[in-house]
């Protein structure tokens, strides 16, 4: 009567239970995609005059209803593959024609005259057919922005070289909660300078609609 | 050689399986962190086009999701095979956008609503048309801090495929 020891508590049910949550967990839940390309649209005004631009300072890409791309820039129309596209858009941006005081000082492209002034003044205007698939369209997107982070990159380096790293990274950094307050303000300085050197003039053109 | 011979005898022994549980817990701990649970039944098909100069949503709360594409299978009979807006849990019209983005804004505190973002989630074989008209929309409603929701690949490479 003095001892008697705890009986054993069965556990052999214990991998059917968790079986049950596990297979509950797998059901009602989906592994999010949360990252995406951010743009902001342009704001709903009243018609404004357009303002006057050189032709030479717009970088037009149109999309047809096949997918194709055809690219109008610096007096030449050609049709153009989307794998080639950053290139003519880093070429386009960086080409630097400008004189007197629209010269650009940091621009390492070809310093054609019939092509983009500088950085500020250069334009791409995107516009597609109401038959544009999809992802060609995120395609064309993802290649314009990756030539603006091309040359972002390259001169947030040689402006920042002790930061040691690229301005995609330096704005990951800073869109990090993690990251401690006062490091995110220095960061921002910073990524708001290369910003304003290098600003995104991408316009978007209402979609043609195709008979 | 009789005492090599004791142990055979005729019946397997049986597997443990007390460290069964363990492993079923370690899986389920891991989908508990993975994974967020499903705000929306998806009626449309849903495949996203790939990008690679991505940036994450960091504030869940601070999104509105917005889903278009081809109804899915068990819809097709219903609502044919044109794409279409899904907004929540129904179907909708464009016309519902403006709608919608205002409702979702009344559940928020009023400081957030300049910080909402609209994630655009669309199937990659979506016409632009519909993409068109749904930006628009927002823009009437001015909300425009919008995600084009992409998974991460490279996007020549999907296109071609």
């Amino acid at each position: 009567m003095a001892k008697r020891s705890a009986p054993e508590v069965n556990a052999g049910s214990m991998a059917d239970i968790a079986f049950l949550l596990l297979i509950f967990f797998l059901v009602t839940t989906t592994i999010e995609t949360d990252s995406g390309l951010n743009r902001k649209l342009p704001p709903m005004e009243d018609q404004v005059d357009p303002p006057i631009i050189k032709e030479k300072n717009i970088f037009q890409l149109q999309v047809n209803r096949n997918n194709q791309l055809f690219l109008k820039t610096g007096g030449e129309e050609k049709i153009i593959e989307i794998k080639n596209l950053r290139q003519a858009a880093v070429d386009f941006l960086d080409n630097g024609g400008g004189q007197g005081e629209d010269a650009c000082k940091r621009c390492q492209g070809k310093r054609n005259p019939r092509s983009s002034d500088n950085f500020d003044k250069a334009i791409i205007s995107l516009q597609n057919d109401r038959q544009t698939k999809y992802d060609v369209y995120i395609a064309v997107q993802n290649e314009i922005i990756a030539a603006y982070n091309q040359l972002r990159n390259r001169e947030f380096e040689r402006a920042y070289p002790g930061e040691n790293m690229s301005y995609v990274q330096a704005e990951k950094m800073y869109n990090d909660p993690r990251t401690p307050v006062a490091r995110k303000d220095k960061l921002k300085e910073k990524l708001e300078a290369i910003k304003l050197l290098i600003p995104q003039k991408f316009s978007e053109a209402e979609p043609k609609k195709s008979n | 050689m009789g005492k090599f011979n004791k142990k055979k005898s005729g019946d397997l022994p049986a597997i443990s399986t007390a460290s069964l549980p363990d492993i079923v817990f370690m899986l389920l701990f891991f989908f508990m962190v993975a994974t967020v649970m499903r705000e929306n039944t998806l009626n449309i098909e849903n495949r996203l086009p790939a990008a690679d100069q991505i940036e994450k949503l960091d504030k869940k709360d601070l999104v509105m999701y917005i889903y278009a594409g081809k109804p899915s299978a068990r819809f097709q009979g219903q609502y044919g095979t044109e794409a279409r807006i899904q907004l929540n849990d129904k179907f909708a019209e464009v016309e519902d956008i403006a709608a919608f983005i205002n409702s979702e804004r009344a559940a928020k505190r009023e400081e957030l609503i300049p910080f909402l973002t609209t994630a655009l989630k669309v199937d990659s074989d979506t016409n632009m048309g519909l993409v068109s008209d749904i930006k628009q929309e927002l823009r009437k409603v001015n909300a425009l801090k919008i995600n084009y929701t992409t998974r991460q690949g490279d996007a020549l490479a999907d296109l071609n495929r």
